[in-house]
C-alpha cells in the first residue's frame, strides 16, 4: 500500500519541538512524536482488532518503515479502539486454511513477525488498554515492554486451548521464559483471563496505568491518551537507560527461578500437569497436551525445536475435529449473545420475581448485578430470607475473591427489595415466577399477579417441564406471556432457555431475550412443547441410565461412563443434583407427552427412592450419600436393595462400555434432531449452544448436530438400529436424522 | 495553561515573585470602586433577614507532630474560641449557640464543640454540637448557624472547626475488640483466661485511620493525581502553583495580613504565633520529589499538596440587627451557599468546579462580579484541574448539564494570601479561614463580593458568597 503523507497537528504539542508526520493505511498508522514512533492499531471494520491478514501485511510495512528511519530511537504500539488492544488472531483466517501445512505456515508467518519485534534494535513498548488476547498477547510479549491500564475491561490471556488450539506465534516459547513455567502452564492450559494487577504481580506486564475519570475529553479518549503518553515516556527511558528491562526480583522470586532451573524440577513440573490434564480431559481433548510437548521442545531442545514443534502442532490442531467443534461452539456463542427479535419496544427497569428459591433468588442476584430494580416475593418470611441470603452470600463470594468490593457489593444489594406481599409490582415491567412446578399453583399466582401488574408488564414462566401454553391459558393478555428457563445454579450456568407460544407476541420475546442477554446468559429461543427443548432431550438420556443402573451398573460406573463420554458431570451425579423427585417428576410428564419412545428404565425405581427420602444432594442422600464433605461420596448403600427389586437382565449384545455410552447419547441426540424437526428449534446451532451450555454435552463433540455431522448420520443410525432391535422404538432414529444418514453431503452446519 | 496567566502578573514567562526569593513581590492590583459595574449593587434582599460575620480568628496552623504534638482536639478548639472572646469583646452568656466542624474525632470528645466551649468559659448554658462534612466540616457549621439566625432560632452563633493530626484514633483490630468486649461480660476468672488465651498474634495489628474514601478505597492523592492526568496538568504546573502558594502565604504572612491568627501559649513550650508549614522552595529543589501516590509515573508529590495539620479556627456569626445593638462594625455578610457532591471516584475533588456555577447563579452574579476567590487548596492539581474544568464548555455541557462555561477565576484575584497547600489546612478548620480571609481581603483590597469554593471528600463540594460590609 501506498503511504498517504500528512502533517500532523495535535494541539498542545505545537510548543514542544516536535516534527510530526503521520502516515495512514487502513488497519495500521503511526504519528512520530520527536524520537518515539506511536504505531496506532484499529481494523475499520470491526469493534475489536484482530490480527488478520491485512493487519499482519501494513504492520510488516509499517514496522519496516519505522526500523529504517535513523530518527527514531524507540516505539509505542498502542490500539486506538476504546476496550480493545488486539483479541486475537483471525479465527475465521485460520479457518479458511485447507491444510494442516497451511496452517503451520500461517503460524511460522506469525512466530517471524514477533521474531522481528522481539529482536528488534528500537526498543518497543506495548501499550494496553482492553482486551490483550491470543496473538495480541503474543505480540505484545514479543514486545521490549509493556504498560497496561487497570481498567476493567483490560485482559491478558491466551485462550486457544477453549478453541482446541494452542498459542501459536511464539506464545508456548516466550510465556514461560516470561513467567515461569507454573504461571505460564496456567495461562495456557485454562485459557483464563489474567486482570491486569495480576499480570503485574506475574511479571507479564512491566507498569500499571490508572484509567481516568473526566477531564476536557471523555474518559475512555483521555485514558488511552494518558497511557500512551507514559508508554512514550517509559519508550525515551529504556533508550536513556534510565529504565531497566530485567524485572526486579525479590529474594523469593529468586529462590523460585533458581529451583525451577534444575531440569528434575522441570520434568517434576511436566509429569504433574500432564497428569492433571489427562485426569480433566479423560484424553479428549488434544490441545493441551501438545501445548505441554511445545513447552517442553523449548525448554531441552532450544528455540528452534520449540518453535518448529509449535508451528506444526498448531497446524495439526487446527485440522482436529475437536478445534472445529469448539470454534463452532464460539460463534455460535456469539450468535446467541444477540437479539434476533429486536430492541423491545420497553426496557425492563424493574423486575419482579415470584419464589425465594434457588432459581429465584439465583435470578435476582444476575439481574440486580446489572443494576435493575428487582423485587424478590415469596410467601413466607422463612424462603424469602433464605433467598435473600443466597443473593447476599453470592455477592459476597466475589467480595473475598476481590473481583467487586465491598461497597459495590451494598450497592447492588441495593437493588433488591424483598417481601410478601404485591406492593411495587404496579411498577413491574417483567414478572418472572419461579414457584412449585404445578400448573394449579402456576395459575393461581398468574391470576394475582395479572391483577396488579401494569398492561404491558410481561409475565415470564420459570419452568422446566410445563407447557407454556398451558399456563398462558389462565391469563387475560397470552400474548404477554413468555417461558424463561433457567438452569441451576442460576450465576453459573451460562444458558437461558426462551420459550414462545403461538400467542407470544414478538416484543414479548424481544423483552425476555433482552433481559436475558443484560443477565450475561447465552439465550436459544425455542418453541413450545411438553420439554421444550432441553428438558426433553435430557429425559431419554435419563431414562436410559435408569435402564443401565437396573442391568446391574453401579452409578460410579455410570458416572464414569458418561464422563469418559465427554459429559463434565456423571449421569448419576446429575440426578441427584438435579433432585431425584424433579427427575421422577419431569420423567413422568414427558413420559405422558411422548409414550414410550420415553420409556427404558423403570420409573417406579426412581419413584421408590423418592418415597424412601433419597431426593438428591438436597436430601443428604440419593444415588450417592452426601455428608458434609462433598467429596468424596459414596454410594448410597441402601439403593442396592431398590435396584434389585428392579433388577432387569443385560443382553451382552449391546452392554459394553462403548455401547452404554453410545445408548446414552444416541437417546440424547435423537430427540434433538427431532425438535429441529418439529420446529421447536429454529436452528442447529441453537440446538448445539443449548445442549453444550444447559446440559453440558461434551464441548468437543460442538452439541448434538455437530456431532452428527462429524460422526456421521448414517453410523449413528446403524447403531440406533442394532440398539433398537433390542429395545424397541427408543431407538427409532428420527427421519431427519434417516435423511441425513441416506445423503452423506447433508450436513447441519457447513 | 499559559505560564503568565497562573502567575497573575503581567509580565510574560517570569515568576513575578523573581526567581528563589520573595523579597521582590509586586502583585498589580485592581482596585475597583465599589458598585461601578457589578450586576447587583447588593445582594441584600427584601424579607430576608441580613446575616453578618463579626470576626474571625484561628489557632496557627500548624504541621501534625510539631508544637501542639500533646494537646487535644478541644485544646485547640478552646483557644480559638478564647481568641474569639478577646477580639470580639463579647460577653460569655451573649452567644445562643455554638457549632464546631472537625472529621477526625476523638473519641473522648466527640462532641468537641462542648467540650471546648466549656473549657474556653463560655456560659454552661449555651448548648453545642458538632458536625462533620470532611474538608468542608467548618463550612457546614458556618452554613448551619446561618440557617439558625435566618429561621429566627438564634441571633448570635459561634461557628468554627478543629482538627488535630498529631493524635488520631489508632484502634485495636475488630477481632481483639471483640475479644475485650467479650472479657467484661466474662463472669469467671476461667472464662476471663480462656478469652486472654484466644488472643493469636493477628489480633495485635492496629487498624489506622486512612485519608481514604470508604466508597471506592482510593486514597485522596491518587484520585488527584488522577484527576490532574485527565485534565492534562502536568508536573512543572502543579509545582508552579504550588510555589506560588507558598510565595504569596509567604508575603501575606511577612505583611502581617494573616491578621485572623491569634498567638497560643502551648502549656509547657513557646508561644506560637505563626503557621509552620510556609516553605517557599524552588522548582528544581521541588522536581527533585517522587511522586508520592502514582508510581512510578505521577505528579502529585509532597510539595504540590497540602500536609497534615493541626489547627482550629472560630467565627462569630449574627443577625444584622443583633449585631449593630451590641454595638459591632461587621466585617461582611454571609450571603448565598451552596452544596454539591458528584460521582465519589473520579469527580471526588471537582466541588469547586460544580458549586461555583451554581452559587453565582442563585445570586444572581457572574465571575466578573467577584472581586476576591478563596478556594481551598487541596492539591495543586485540584486547583488546576477544577480551573480547567471551569473553563471548558465541553465540561459544562457533558457533566454538568449548563449550556456553556461559568469561567475559570483570573489569578489576580485568586488565594492571594496563599492557601491550604502553604498555609496548612487542618480539615474541620479551613472553611472559617476561607471565609475569614475572604472578609479580611475584601477589605484589604476594596472589593465588594467574595467568593469561597471548597472540595471535600465523599465527592461532595460548597461555595458561599460574601458581601463585604460597606464602609
Amino acid at each position: 500500500s501506498v503511504a498517504v503523507k500528512s502533517l500532523g497537528s495535535s494541539e498542545g504539542l505545537k510548543s514542544e519541538k516536535y516534527m510530526q508526520t503521520t502516515f495512514t493505511w487502513t488497519h495500521v498508522n503511526y504519528e512520530i512524536k520527536g524520537d518515539v514512533a506511536v504505531i496506532r492499531i484499529s481494523d475499520p471494520n470491526s469493534k475489536v482488532n484482530t490480527l488478520s491478514l491485512q493487519m499482519q501485511k501494513e504492520m510488516t510495512e509499517v514496522m519496516d518503515e519505522v526500523m529504517g528511519n535513523s530518527a527514531i530511537k524507540s516505539v509505542v504500539l498502542i490500539s486506538s479502539k476504546p476496550g480493545c488492544f488486539i483479541a486475537g488472531a483471525d479465527i475465521n483466517m485460520i479457518q479458511a486454511c485447507k491444510s494442516t501445512e497451511e496452517v503451520t505456515r500461517l503460524s511460522q508467518e506469525g512466530q517471524k513477525i514477533f521474531e522481528k519485534i522481539e529482536k528488534s534494535p528500537k526498543p518497543i513498548v506495548a501499550a494496553i488498554n482492553g482486551s490483550c488476547l491470543g496473538g495480541g498477547l503474543e505480540f505484545a510479549i514479543a514486545c521490549q515492554y509493556r504498560v497496561a491500564t487497570k481498567s476493567k475491561k483490560t485482559a491478558l490471556g491466551t485462550p486457544e486451548v477453549m478453541l482446541g488450539l494452542l498459542p501459536g506465534a511464539g506464545g508456548t516459547q516466550r510465556l514461560p521464559k516470561m513467567i515461569g513455567l507454573p504461571n505460564a502452564f496456567d495461562m495456557m492450559l485454562t485459557g483464563r483471563n489474567i486482570r491486569a494487577d495480576k499480570a503485574k504481580k506475574m511479571g507479564l506486564v512491566h507498569q500499571l496505568v490508572d484509567t481516568l475519570g473526566p477531564g476536557l475529553k471523555s474518559p475512555e479518549e483521555r485514558t488511552i491518551e494518558y497511557l500512551e503518553e507514559v508508554a512514550i515516556d517509559c519508550a525515551r527511558g529504556i533508550v536513556n537507560k534510565k529504565l531497566a528491562l530485567t524485572k526486579e526480583m525479590n529474594m523469593m522470586q529468586k529462590i523460585q527461578d533458581h529451583v525451577m532451573s534444575y531440569s528434575f524440577v522441570q520434568n517434576r513440573i511436566y509429569s504433574t500437569v500432564e497428569k492433571k490434564v489427562l485426569k480433566q480431559t479423560k484424553g479428549l481433548y488434544p490441545a493441551p497436551m501438545k501445548i505441554i510437548e511445545c513447552v517442553k521442545a523449548g525448554m531441552e531442545q532450544g528455540p528452534d525445536a520449540g518453535y518448529l514443534a509449535e508451528s506444526q502442532n498448531f497446524g495439526k490442531l487446527a485440522m482436529t475435529p475437536e478445534s472445529k467443534a469448539l470454534v463452532g461452539l464460539y460463534h455460535g456463542q456469539v450468535a446467541c449473545k444477540k437479539n434476533r427479535f429486536g430492541v423491545p419496544e420497553k426496557e425492563v427497569k424493574t423486575l419482579a420475581i415470584l419464589g425465594a428459591g434457588l432459581i429465584g433468588a439465583g435470578i435476582a442476584q444476575v439481574t440486580v448485578e446489572k443494576s435493575i430494580n428487582t423485587i424478590l416475593k415469596d410467601i413466607t418470611e422463612e424462603a424469602l430470607n433464605q433467598g435473600q441470603h443466597q443473593v447476599y452470600k453470592g455477592l459476597n463470594d466475589k467480595t473475598k475473591k476481590k473481583s467487586i468490593t465491598s461497597f459495590e457489593r451494598d450497592s447492588i444489594l441495593s437493588n433488591l427489595t424483598g417481601q410478601l406481599d404485591y406492593s411495587g409490582f404496579e411498577k413491574a415491567d417483567m414478572v418472572i415466577e419461579a414457584v412449585f412446578e404445578d400448573l394449579a399453583i402456576k395459575h393461581k399466582v398468574l391470576k394475582e399477579v395479572e391483577a396488579v401488574i401494569p398492561p404491558n408488564c410481561v409475565f415470564a414462566s420459570n419452568t422446566a417441564a410445563l407447557a407454556i401454553k398451558d399456563i398462558a391459558a389462565a391469563s387475560k393478555r397470552p400474548e404477554k406471556v413468555v417461558g424463561m428457563h433457567y438452569f441451576s445454579p442460576v450465576d453459573k450456568m451460562q444458558l437461558l432457555e426462551i420459550i414462545t407460544t403461538d400467542k407470544t407476541s414478538k416484543d414479548t420475546t424481544a423483552s425476555a431475550v433482552a433481559l436475558g442477554l443484560k443477565q450475561g446468559k447465552v439465550v436459544i429461543v425455542v418453541g413450545d412443547g411438553p420439554g421444550f427443548y432441553t428438558t426433553r432431550c435430557l429425559a431419554p438420556m435419563l431414562a436410559e441410565a435408569v435402564r443401565v443402573l437396573q442391568e446391574g451398573v453401579d452409578p460410579k460406573k455410570l458416572d464414569s461412563l458418561t464422563t469418559g463420554f465427554g459429559f463434565p458431570v456423571g449421569a448419576a451425579t446429575l440426578a441427584d443434583e438435579l433432585g431425584i423427585d424433579v427427575a421422577a417428576h419431569m420423567a413422568e410428564n414427558l413420559g405422558k407427552a411422548f409414550g414410550s419412545r420415553f420409556g427404558g428404565g423403570n420409573l417406579e425405581l426412581l419413584k421408590t427412592m423418592v418415597a424412601k427420602g433419597f431426593k438428591g444432594r438436597k436430601s443428604g442422600k440419593g444415588f450417592y450419600i452426601y455428608q458434609s464433605e462433598p467429596k468424596p461420596k459414596d454410594i448410597n448403600p441402601e439403593l442396592k436393595e431398590i435396584v434389585e427389586s428392579y433388577k432387569m437382565m443385560p443382553n451382552p449384545a449391546v452392554s459394553s462400555d462403548s455401547d452404554v455410552q453410545y445408548r446414552l447419547i444416541s437417546r440424547f441426540v435423537n430427540e434433538a434432531v427431532l425438535c429441529l424437526q418439529e420446529g421447536i428449534l429454529t436452528n442447529p446451532v441453537e440446538g448445539d449452544i443449548g445442549a453444550v451450555f444447559g446440559l453440558g454435552f461434551p464441548p468437543f463433540l460442538g452439541g448434538p448436530f455437530r456431532f452428527v455431522d462429524n460422526f456421521g448420520a448414517d453410523k449413528l443410525v446403524e447403531k440406533m438400529k442394532t440398539f433398537e432391535e433390542v429395545f424397541g422404538n427408543q431407538f427409532t432414529p428420527c427421519q431427519l436424522l434417516l435423511d441425513h444418514a441416506k445423503d452423506p453431503s447433508r450436513k447441519f452446519h457447513n | 495553561m499559559e505560564v503568565d496567566r497562573l502567575l497573575g502578573s503581567g509580565k510574560l514567562g517570569k515568576p513575578f515573585w523573581g526567581g528563589n526569593t520573595c523579597a521582590e513581590f509586586k502583585v498589580q492590583l485592581l482596585w475597583l470602586p465599589f458598585s461601578s459595574s457589578k450586576s447587583k449593587k447588593t445582594l441584600s434582599k427584601t424579607g430576608v433577614k441580613n446575616i453578618v460575620l463579626v470576626d474571625g480568628v484561628r489557632t496557627p496552623f500548624l504541621q501534625s507532630g510539631t508544637t501542639y504534638a500533646d494537646l487535644m482536639p478541644h485544646d485547640l478548639a478552646r483557644t480559638a474560641l478564647q481568641g474569639l472572646l478577646n477580639r470580639t469583646g463579647i460577653p460569655k452568656d451573649a452567644v445562643d449557640y455554638i457549632i464546631y466542624g472537625t472529621v477526625i474525632q476523638e473519641v473522648k470528645t466527640s462532641n468537641v464543640a462542648r467540650e471546648a466551649a466549656l473549657g474556653a468559659g463560655f456560659s454552661d448554658r449555651i448548648p453545642a454540637h458538632t458536625v462533620t462534612m470532611a474538608c468542608i466540616s467548618s463550612n457546614q457549621a458556618m452554613t448551619t448557624a446561618v440557617g439558625m439566625i435566618a429561621a429566627g432560632q438564634c441571633d448570635a452563633v459561634v461557628a468554627g472547626g478543629v482538627e488535630f493530626m498529631s493524635d488520631v484514633p489508632i484502634r485495636h483490630s475488630r477481632k481483639m475488640r471483640k475479644t475485650m468486649l467479650s472479657l467484661n461480660k466474662a463472669k469467671t476468672l476461667g472464662a476471663r483466661l480462656a478469652l486472654l488465651g484466644s488472643i493469636r498474634p493477628a489480633h495485635l495489628a492496629p487498624e489506622l485511620p486512612a485519608v481514604a474514601e470508604f466508597s471506592t478505597e482510593e486514597t485522596m492523592g491518587h484520585s488527584a493525581d488522577r484527576l490532574a492526568a485527565a485534565f492534562g496538568v502536568s508536573r512543572r504546573e502543579q509545582d508552579e502553583y504550588a510555589l506560588r502558594s507558598h510565595s504569596l502565604a509567604k508575603r501575606a504572612q511577612d505583611e502581617g495580613l494573616l491578621s485572623d491568627v491569634v498567638g497560643f501559649k502551648v502549656p509547657g513550650k513557646d508561644i506560637v504565633s505563626k503557621d509552620n508549614g510556609i516553605r517557599p522552595s524552588s522548582m528544581e529543589q521541588m522536581a527533585k520529589l517522587k511522586p508520592a501516590f502514582v508510581k512510578p509515573h505521577g505528579t502529585v508529590t509532597a510539595a504540590n499538596s497540602s500536609y497534615l495539620t493541626d489547627g482550629a479556627s472560630a467565627v462569630l456569626i449574627m443577625s444584622e440587627e443583633k449585631a449593630l445593638a451590641l454595638g459591632y462594625k461587621p466585617k461582611a455578610y454571609l450571603r448565598d451557599f451552596v452544596y454539591v457532591s458528584q460521582d465519589p471516584k473520579d469527580q471526588l475533588l471537582l466541588g469547586p468546579s460544580y458549586a461555583t456555577p451554581k452559587v453565582l447563579e442563585r445570586s444572581g452574579l457572574k465571575l466578573a462580579d467577584i472581586d476576591v476567590f478563596e478556594f481551598h487548596e487541596a492539591f495543586a492539581g485540584q486547583i488546576l484541574s477544577n480551573l480547567k474544568a471551569m473553563d471548558s464548555d465541553w465540561f459544562a455541557k457533558t457533566y454538568m448539564g449548563r449550556t456553556s462555561k461559568v469561567g475559570s477565576p483570573p489569578l489576580d484575584k485568586f488565594n492571594l494570601w496563599g492557601g491550604s497547600l502553604s498555609l496548612g489546612h487542618p480539615f474541620g478548620a479551613t472553611g472559617c479561614r476561607l471565609v475569614t480571609t475572604v472578609a479580611h481581603r475584601l477589605k484589604k483590597e476594596g472589593g465588594q463580593y467574595g467568593l469561597v469554593a471548597a472540595c471535600a471528600a465523599g465527592g461532595q463540594g460548597h461555595a458561599m458568597v460574601i458581601e463585604a460590609y460597606p464602609q
